[in-house]
C-alpha cells in the first residue's frame, strides 16, 4: 500500500468530562496518527460519542487538552474544529429534510464560500466564479459517492443508507484533514455496510484523509481500522492494533458482559 | 446503394470515421454526462482520439486479425476503443459488462484474446480473479482510474497511457495508420458477438463491415435518417441492437450518441438529450409505463379524472392520428386539447418529446403496452433480427403498424417460410462465420445460403411477418394440438403483476405454469390493500397475492380458449415461485430470456408436483448473489388451480 501513515495529529491528554455527577469520560488518553483509520469502540453507554464530541469541540472537557498539529487547545469549540479541517458525520443523520441532495452537500462548502451575501444574491461577478467552482468539488464529491442518479433528489425521500452517503459527502464536500464518523454503518443492511466500507476506505486511500470512526459492528472494525481504541463506563481499557484488541482480556470481558 | 449523398460509400467503418472528420469535423458525434456537465467530442476530436488509440496499440504490437475485448458501461472510449481496433484489421469484441468471471473467462479463452479494455476497477478485478487461466493475456487497459493507485501489474495500463504512448508514435510515423486503414476492406471482420446462449454455451458470431454497414444504411434510409439525430446509448454495448444503432448508424449517418452518466440516471439524462431515436426492449417500456402509473396513482383527483378522460380520447384516436388515418373532427379537437394537457407533458417526463422514430425488439410487446405509447404520439415500430443478420431482418414502416407483427422485409433482404414453419433469411447482412465453429456455421446456413433463423413464423394478407415461436419450441400436446409455449409466456408477461411465466406441456395433457411475480407492481397492490411483506418470497406465499396472479390467468385461459388452434393450452395448475429467476443463477441469459431446459431440470421437483394431485410442495434452491456469495432459499409454495373453460364439445376438467 502507497498510503503512509505519518506523525501524531490529533493527540487527547486526560481528557475527563462528566455531566454533574454523571462522569462520561474519564481520563481519557489517545492519539491519531495522520493518514490512519482509528476506531472508538465500546459497549453502549460507553463514552463514544461523547469523545468524538469532545474532537470536535461540542462537549467541553473538565479537564485535559486537545493537541491537533502540535497547537494546544484547552477550548475547543466547533467553528474552530472545522477550520482547523475536521469535518464529521452523525449517528442521527442530521441533514436537510426538504433540501436536495445536491444542496446539502454544498452546506459543506460553507466555510469556504468567500463571497457576501448581496454578491451571492445577485450571482455575480466573482460569486459566479465561485460557486461554480463550489458546485464542481460537489460535483467530484458526488462522483466518488456515486450517488448521480439522487442528485436533485429531496433528502427526506431517500432511504435511510443513502442519506448516511449523503452525509458523508456533505463531511468530504469540506476537504477535511480528520474525519469523524459516528457509526456510519449504523442500521445498514450488508451491501449497504460494504459499499460503505469501501467509501471509507477510497476516501483513506485516495485522499489520505485521517479517519476516527465509531463503530458497533466488530467485522467491519477489525477489518478497515489500522488501530483501535475501546471505552468501557467512560474509561480506556484497551488500544492497540486490531489483534492485540481482539486478545485483550479487559476488552474480551467488557464485551461479553462478564462483571466488572 | 453504391452512392450516396456524398459520394461513394466507404467499404470500411474506420473510413467512414475519417469522413465525417472531414465533412462535419466540428459537429458532436459523441457526449458523455460526467461530474453533472455533458461533454462533447467533436469529429474531429474523436478521429485524433481513435488515431491516438490505434497507434498505441500498434506499438504494444497488437496484429491484424486478433481480437480486443471490451468491458464496460456504453462510454465514448469504449466505443473510440473499436474503431481504433477495425483501423488496424482488428476485431472488436463488446462484452456484458454484468457477466460473472466464468462467463468472461469462457469467451476470453474462446477468442484468444490478448488485449483488453476495461471500464474499470470492478472489471479489472474480475478479470484479475481469472488471470491464471489467461495465459494469453499480454494487456488490460482501464478507462476509470478511480482506485486503480495500486495496481502496479505491468500488464495493466490506464488508457491515458496508451494514448500518449499513441500520439508519440503517431508524431514519429504519421503515414503509417493512413496505410493500415487503406488496407481494410469491406470484406474484413468487423465485430464479433457473442449470441447470448439460450442454447447451450455462447458462439462468437463474425460479422463482416459490409454487412453491418448494409444493415446501417438500409435501416437509416428506410426511416430517413439523418446526420441531426440524437440518440441515448444505454443498452449493453455486447447486444447486436446496440451496435446497430449506438456504433454502425452513427458512423454511417453521422448522428450523436449521449452516453449516460451511469446506468441509474437514465431517465434522467434521456429527459436531458430528447434523443429523436431511440431504442428500448419492451421492458423498458413497461418499466417506464408502471412508474408512470404508480405515480399516477398518487395524483390528485382532478389529475387522475384528466388523466384517465385523455388517455380515453388517445386509446379512440391516437394510433390512428399518428398513422395518418381519418380521424372525425371532435376527436381530432379533443386529442389536440389532451396533447396540450396530458400527453405533451408525459412525454417530456418520458424524455420522449422529441422521438421521431422508436423501435422495440429482442421480446414480444403487449398489445396495450404497445398502444399506449403509440396513441400518445410516440412513433414506436417494432422491428425483427438476431446477431446473425446485424439485428435486420424486418422493419414495420410508417403507418402500417400491427402489434402482432413485425413488420415487412428490410431493404435489401430476402425473406422466406420453410415448410416447417421456421423463418429463413438472406441478404448482405448474414454473418460470415460462427468463430472456430464450422460445424455450427454450416448448420446455421443451408443450401441456398439463407441463414435459418430457428423462429417459426408466418405472413399474413398484408406481407407482415409475425412470430410465433421458437421452431423447435412449438411442440404438441399429448392429444395433438398445437402448444407454443412462448406465445402463452408472452401473453402472461402483459399483465403488470407477472415478471416471468415458465408454461410447461409439450407432450403431456395439460398446461401447467411457473409464475415470477413484479414485486414492484405486486407490491404496490399489496401497499394500497394494508398487505404486510418483509421481501419477494414473503409477498410471493400471500393468498391474497395468489388470488391476483389466479385471476391473471383465468383471463389468459379465456383469450386462448377464443384462439382456437391454442384452446387445449389453457392453464390448469400453477404455483408462484420463490425466488426470482436471475441470469446469476443461470436461469435466464443476459438479456433476460428464460433458459426453458435449464429451469425444467433445476425444478423438475415443482413440475413433478403440478402434474399431481398434491396441494403444496417444499423446495429449497442456492442462489448467488450479486457479490458472488451463495446463499439459500427455501419455502413451501402452494400449488394452485387455475379455472379453465370448457372447449366446445369436450370438458377440460
Amino acid at each position: 500500500m502507497s498510503r503512509q501513515i505519518g506523525e501524531v495529529i490529533l493527540d487527547l491528554k486526560n481528557v475527563s468530562l462528566s455531566f454533574g455527577g454523571v462522569k462520561a469520560l474519564t481520563d481519557i488518553s489517545f492519539d491519531v496518527h495522520e493518514h490512519e483509520i482509528r476506531a472508538i469502540i465500546g459497549p453502549n453507554g460507553a463514552g463514544k460519542s461523547s469523545m468524538l464530541n469532545v474532537i470536535n469541540g461540542v462537549y467541553r472537557p473538565q479537564q485535559g487538552e486537545i493537541v491537533l498539529r502540535g497547537t494546544r487547545f484547552s477550548r475547543m469549540n466547533p467553528y474552530k474544529a472545522a477550520q482547523a479541517g475536521i469535518s464529521r458525520t452523525f449517528q442521527n443523520i442530521a441533514l436537510f429534510k426538504g433540501m436536495s441532495v445536491l444542496d446539502n452537500i454544498m452546506t459543506g462548502r460553507n466555510l469556504k464560500i468567500r463571497s457576501n451575501l448581496l454578491q451571492q444574491a445577485f450571482w455575480w461577478g466573482p460569486a459566479r466564479r465561485e460557486e461554480l467552482a463550489h458546485r464542481a468539488k460537489v460535483e467530484e464529491v458526488i462522483d466518488f459517492l456515486e450517488i448521480q442518479h439522487i442528485r436533485k433528489t429531496p433528502v427526506g425521500r431517500l432511504p435511510y443508507g443513502l442519506q448516511k452517503r449523503v452525509d458523508l459527502g456533505r463531511a468530504l464536500a469540506m476537504e477535511p484533514s480528520i474525519l469523524l464518523l459516528d457509526e456510519p454503518m449504523a442500521g445498514m443492511n450488508v451491501e449497504e455496510k460494504q459499499d460503505m466500507c469501501r467509501f471509507i476506505l477510497d476516501v483513506n486511500d485516495q485522499f489520505g484523509t485521517t479517519i476516527v470512526l465509531i463503530e458497533h459492528d466488530m467485522a467491519v472494525v477489525m477489518d478497515i481500522s489500522d488501530r483501535v481504541v475501546v471505552l468501557d463506563y467512560g474509561k480506556k481499557i484497551g488500544d492497540g492494533v486490531p489483534e492485540e484488541v481482539r486478545t485483550n482480556p479487559d476488552v474480551i470481558s467488557a464485551y461479553l458482559g462478564a462483571s466488572h | 446503394m453504391a452512392e450516396s449523398l456524398y459520394g461513394p460509400v466507404p467499404e470500411t467503418f474506420p473510413r467512414w470515421l475519417l469522413r465525417h472528420a472531414r465533412e462535419r469535423g466540428g459537429q458532436p458525434a459523441m457526449r458523455e454526462k460526467d461530474l453533472g456537465i455533458w461533454q462533447s467530442w467533436t469529429w474531429q476530436q474523436v478521429a485524433d482520439e481513435v488515431r491516438a488509440l490505434a497507434c498505441g496499440l500498434i506499438e504494444l504490437g497488437f496484429q491484424r486479425g486478433q481480437n480486443l475485448a471490451v468491458v464496460g458501461d456504453n462510454r465514448p472510449r469504449m466505443y473510440m476503443m473499436m474503431t481504433a481496433v477495425q483501423c488496424l484489421g482488428g476485431v472488436p469484441l463488446p462484452l456484458y459488462q454484468d457477466a460473472v468471471a466464468d462467463e468472461l473467462l469462457f469467451v476470453l479463452l474462446d477468442a484468444e484474446v490478448r488485449f483488453l479494455f476495461v471500464e474499470d476497477q470492478e472489471q479489472v478485478d474480475k478479470v484479475l480473479e481469472i488471470l491464471p487461466q489467461l495465459p494469453a493475456l499480454r494487456h488490460l487497459f482501464y478507462d476509470d482510474a478511480r482506485g486503480m493507485r495500486h495496481y502496479t501489474q505491468a500488464f495493466i495500463h490506464d488508457v491515458r497511457e496508451l494514448l500518449a504512448m499513441g500520439r508519440l508514435h503517431n508524431a514519429n510515423h504519421p503515414d503509417l495508420l493512413d496505410s493500415e486503414i487503406e488496407r481494410g476492406v469491406g470484406d474484413d471482420v468487423s465485430v464479433m458477438l457473442y449470441t447470448s446462449g439460450t442454447t447451450g454455451r455462447p458462439k462468437g458470431v463474425r460479422l463482416t463491415h459490409h454487412a453491418f454497414i448494409s444493415a446501417a444504411r438500409g435501416g437509416a434510409e428506410f426511416d430517413r435518417l439523418t446526420a441531426d439525430e440524437e440518440i441515448l446509448s444505454y443498452l449493453p454495448m455486447a447486444w447486436v441492437g446496440d451496435h446497430l444503432f449506438s456504433f454502425a448508424q452513427a458512423l454511417v449517418t453521422g448522428f450523436t450518441i449521449n452516453c449516460p452518466e451511469s446506468a441509474e440516471t437514465v431517465m434522467t439524462d434521456m429527459r436531458e438529450i430528447g434523443p429523436t431515436y431511440y431504442f428500448a426492449p419492451p421492458r423498458v417500456f413497461e418499466n417506464l409505463l408502471t412508474q408512470v402509473m404508480i405515480r399516477m396513482e398518487d395524483a390528485s383527483a382532478i389529475k387522475q379524472k384528466m388523466f384517465h378522460f385523455f388517455m380515453a380520447v388517445a386509446r379512440r384516436c391516437g394510433a390512428e392520428i399518428l398513422d395518418g388515418r381519418p380521424v372525425p373532427l371532435g376527436d381530432r379537437l379533443l386529442y389536440a386539447m389532451g396533447n396540450w394537457l396530458v400527453y405533451g407533458p408525459l412525454k417530456n417526463v418520458l424524455g420522449m418529446s422529441r422521438i421521431r422514430v422508436a423501435y422495440t425488439a429482442g421480446a414480444a410487446i403487449g398489445p396495450d403496452l404497445f398502444r399506449f405509447y403509440r396513441s400518445i404520439g410516440i412513433n414506436l415500430k417494432q422491428l425483427y433480427g438476431q446477431t446473425e443478420t446485424c439485428a435486420y431482418v424486418c422493419l414495420q414502416p410508417d403507418g402500417q403498424i400491427k402489434f402482432d407483427s413485425v413488420g415487412k422485409p428490410a431493404p435489401g433482404v430476402e425473406v422466406r417460410i420453410a415448410d416447417n414453419g421456421e423463418i429463413l433469411v438472406k441478404g448482405p447482412m448474414l454473418l460470415q462465420e460462427y468463430y472456430k465453429r464450422p460445424e455450427a456455421t454450416a448448420e446455421a446456413l443451408d443450401a441456398d445460403g439463407y441463414f435459418m433463423t430457428g423462429d417459426a413464423g408466418l405472413f399474413d394478407d398484408d406481407g407482415h411477418l409475425k412470430i410465433i415461436d421458437r421452431a423447435k419450441d412449438v411442440g404438441k400436446l399429448a392429444n395433438g394440438a398445437m402448444y407454443a409455449p412462448n406465445y402463452i409466456e408472452n401473453k402472461l408477461k402483459f399483465f403488470p403483476y407477472i415478471k416471468e411465466a415458465v408454461v410447461f406441456g409439450a407432450g403431456r395433457e395439460r398446461v401447467c405454469a411457473f409464475i415470477n411475480i413484479d414485486l414492484g407492481a405486486v407490491g404496490n397492490w399489496a401497499e394500497r390493500r394494508g398487505l404486510a411483506y418483509s421481501g419477494y418470497t414473503d409477498l410471493a406465499g400471500k393468498t391474497e397475492v395468489q388470488g391476483l396472479i389466479q385471476e391473471c390467468l383465468e383471463k389468459v385461459n379465456h383469450e386462448l380458449l377464443a384462439e382456437g388452434a391454442l384452446a387445449d393450452s389453457q392453464i390448469h395448475r400453477f404455483l408462484i415461485l420463490h425466488k426470482e429467476l436471475d441470469p446469476d443463477d443461470d436461469e435466464l441469459t443476459r438479456t433476460r430470456k428464460v433458459r426453458r431446459n435449464f429451469v425444467a431440470e433445476k425444478y423438475a421437483v415443482l413440475i413433478e408436483a403440478l402434474y399431481s394431485d398434491r396441494r403444496s410442495q417444499f423446495i429449497e434452491t442456492a442462489v448467488k448473489f450479486e457479490d458472488g456469495r451463495q446463499g439459500k432459499v427455501a419455502a413451501d409454495l402452494a400449488i394452485l388451480e387455475a379455472k379453465s373453460f370448457a372447449v366446445s364439445g369436450r370438458a377440460t376438467r
